[in-house]
């Protein structure tokens, strides 16, 4: 009993700690407000008079899902070289080092991550409701959305800590940010996949964040829905990304739980 | 009773063998020096006792536990203060102490009361609400020093505490070593300075490439070592004279630093005294402007032990 209480206490404190850095960085906090909004408004407005999205439908309408997700996946980057530089400074060995229990740094990080996400994402749809976005299937189908979107944060935050402590230096981290664009780019995120040529194509219908933007979208009611004989993944977009989301919790988690644990 | 033991450690890290059979035995309740040249395998032994880097081969133990099967009961025995300060940068110096002492499971107004009580005693109160990144060098160690004392522990492993620290600073650290072990702590350091060793710890050992080369009391060591000779004279014509003297008496070539007129001789107790050699060197015709006793240096001690110079840190490469 008190170790679990223990164990909870000492995430509880490493939420806390991540907490405090936050405020103490003004400039991250204006960047996690500020990027949001200025991607609506950037993307909605300039891709927005050029992208045809089918049936005179809102761009903006069928952009927000995709603009939630990719939110996502960069938030993924903030945290892992949040992680690395706490590696590099030996924050990371210390607190191995210490008698707190095993979990406790990584459930408290990702903890910490979906705090911030959560917070980003509500930002992100107030913005959305602003520009004309809306969700139309009710309540349940509303909260279903945001429930996989921070399914599918926390999944992708348990990579972030884990490739954080490999790469054990900020700046190396802050350089392996822009691998995330391929996952972001190549998806359905700004533009329909069947325009693409078939390589790409291919990639895009099995990338993880097309799954779940066409996950939102269906559940939103936004449109580009694929109709008829999609991909399996993109035919069960909510099912795709929910085994996406066990599957990399399958790998990461006790991965990361390691790394933490044991000697190395 | 050895509070902690290593028995043939081994660790590789890809072509560098950074441990090569390291043997411990640390008494409880003293210092104990770890003294070596960079690359020698300190800071990889040190991680290895406080469970944070897995060992190829051999046994170690921390009160008894050991380090590889009971990794929960040594850390709650032990503190690591490494080599770099591991604080967060971001957060001041008391949410540091604060949030270390909560996570020592210490409540909220006890961690808040050790945190200032620290702060105070280490001479950080005046940048307790500073971010630690706005701290110098040595304000940073000694936060770093003091986070590991929050809760005292059995077992302080310290990686090189006063690498870098002005004199003040570095005998505020020493004070605080030596206060810890009347408290019944058992300290174990890692240094490049024989000096910090012979002033603080009870019991050295000498590591070189992964593994002991000696060990034993200050004072054995020492007697094994012997200690230098640095003796400065007026004139240049002097330099060939002393040399000459200092030569016959202790039967040793000196070096000689031209620039600074100074010869340095290895010199044991057994044979020599200091006013003998200055009787020496007057009956050979040289009035030295100064004659003193020193401790060799790191390099001189490899010198003497291995034949080889201690290796610098660009000679690691
Ligand atoms: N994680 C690592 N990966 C690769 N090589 C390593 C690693 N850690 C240590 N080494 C190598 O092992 C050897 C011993 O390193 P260690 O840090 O233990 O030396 P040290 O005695 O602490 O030196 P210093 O005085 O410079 O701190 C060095 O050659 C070092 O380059
Ligand atoms: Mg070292």
């Amino acid at each position: 009993m008190t170790t679990i209480r223990h164990g909870l206490g000492d995430g509880a404190m490493i939420v806390h700690r991540n907490l405090l850095q936050l405020r103490h960085s003004p400039g991250a906090i204006a960047g996690a407000v500020m990027f949001p909004l200025a991607f609506v408004v950037l993307f909605g407005y300039v891709f927005g008079s050029a992208i045809p999205v089918g049936q005179g439908a809102n761009y903006r309408e069928y952009l927000m899902p995709g603009l939630f997700v990719m939110g996502i996946v960069m938030g993924v980057t903030a945290s892992m070289i949040e992680v690395a530089g706490d590696t590099g400074l030996g924050v990371m060995d210390r607190l191995r080092s210490m008698p707190i229990a095993r979990s406790a740094v990584p459930f408290g990080q990702t903890g910490s991550d979906l705090i911030v996400a959560t917070a980003t994402l509500v930002l992100m749809a107030a913005t959305g409701l602003l520009v004309g976005w809306r969700a139309h299937n009710g309540i349940a189908a509303t909260a279903a959305a945001f429930g996989l979107l921070l399914l599918l944060q926390y999944a992708m935050s348990w990579i972030a800590i884990y490739l954080g402590t490999l790469v054990k230096n900020k700046e190396t981290a802050a350089k392996l940010g822009p691998l995330t664009m391929p996952l972001t780019m190549i998806s359905n995120v700004f533009v329909p996949i069947d325009g693409m040529p078939a390589v790409l194509r291919f990639l895009a219908e099995w990338n993880p964040v097309s799954a779940a933007v066409t996950a939102c979208r269906e559940l939103f009611g936004n449109p580009g829905v694929p109709t008829g004989d999609a991909t399996w993944p993109l035919a069960h977009p909510v099912l795709a990304t929910l085994a996406w989301c066990a599957f990399i919790l399958a790998v990461f988690v006790p991965l990361s739980i390691r790394r933490f644990a044991r000697p190395y | 009773m050895e509070i902690v033991t290593a028995e043939g450690l081994r660790r590789r890290f890809g072509r560098t063998q950074a441990l090569d059979g390291l043997d411990l035995a640390v008494p409880a309740g003293t210092v104990f020096g770890l003294l070596g040249p960079n690359g020698a395998g300190k800071t990889t032994a040190v991680r290895a006792l406080a469970t944070l880097t897995a060992l190829d081969g051999g046994r170690a133990t921390v009160a008894g536990f050991d380090v590889a099967r009971r990794p929960a009961e040594v850390r709650r025995r032990i503190r690591l203060t490494g080599q770099h300060a591991a604080l967060d940068e971001t957060l001041t110096g008391r949410e540091n102490l604060y949030l270390f002492g909560r996570l020592f499971h210490l409540g909220r107004a006890d961690a808040r009361r050790r945190a200032t009580e620290l702060l105070e005693r280490f001479d950080l109160a005046a940048a307790a609400d500073r971010p630690v990144r706005t701290y110098s060098g040595g304000m940073r160690r000694r936060l770093d020093l003091i986070s590991s004392l929050i809760v005292p522990p059995a077992v302080l492993f310290l990686d090189e505490p006063t690498t870098g620290l002005d004199p003040r600073s570095r005998n505020e650290i020493w004070d605080t070593i030596r206060e810890l072990v009347t408290q019944g702590a058992t300290v174990l350091l890692t240094t490049q300075y024989l000096e910090e060793a012979d002033r603080l710890a009870q019991h050295i050992a000498v590591v070189d490439h992964g593994r002991v080369i000696a060990s034993g009391s200050p004072g054995e060591l020492k007697a094994a070592l012997g200690g230098r000779i640095d003796v400065v004279v007026r004139t240049a014509t002097d330099l060939g004279t002393a040399g000459g003297a200092l030569n016959a008496m202790t039967g040793a070539t000196p070096e000689i630093d031209r620039d600074r007129l100074r010869l340095s001789v290895p010199f044991s107790a057994q044979s020599t005294t200091l006013p003998g050699v200055v009787r020496g060197l007057e009956t050979a015709g040289v009035e030295p402007v100064d004659v003193a006793v020193r401790l060799p240096s790191l390099d001189e001690v490899f010198l003497t032990l291995t034949g080889e110079p201690g290796r610098t840190p660009e000679a690691v490469r």
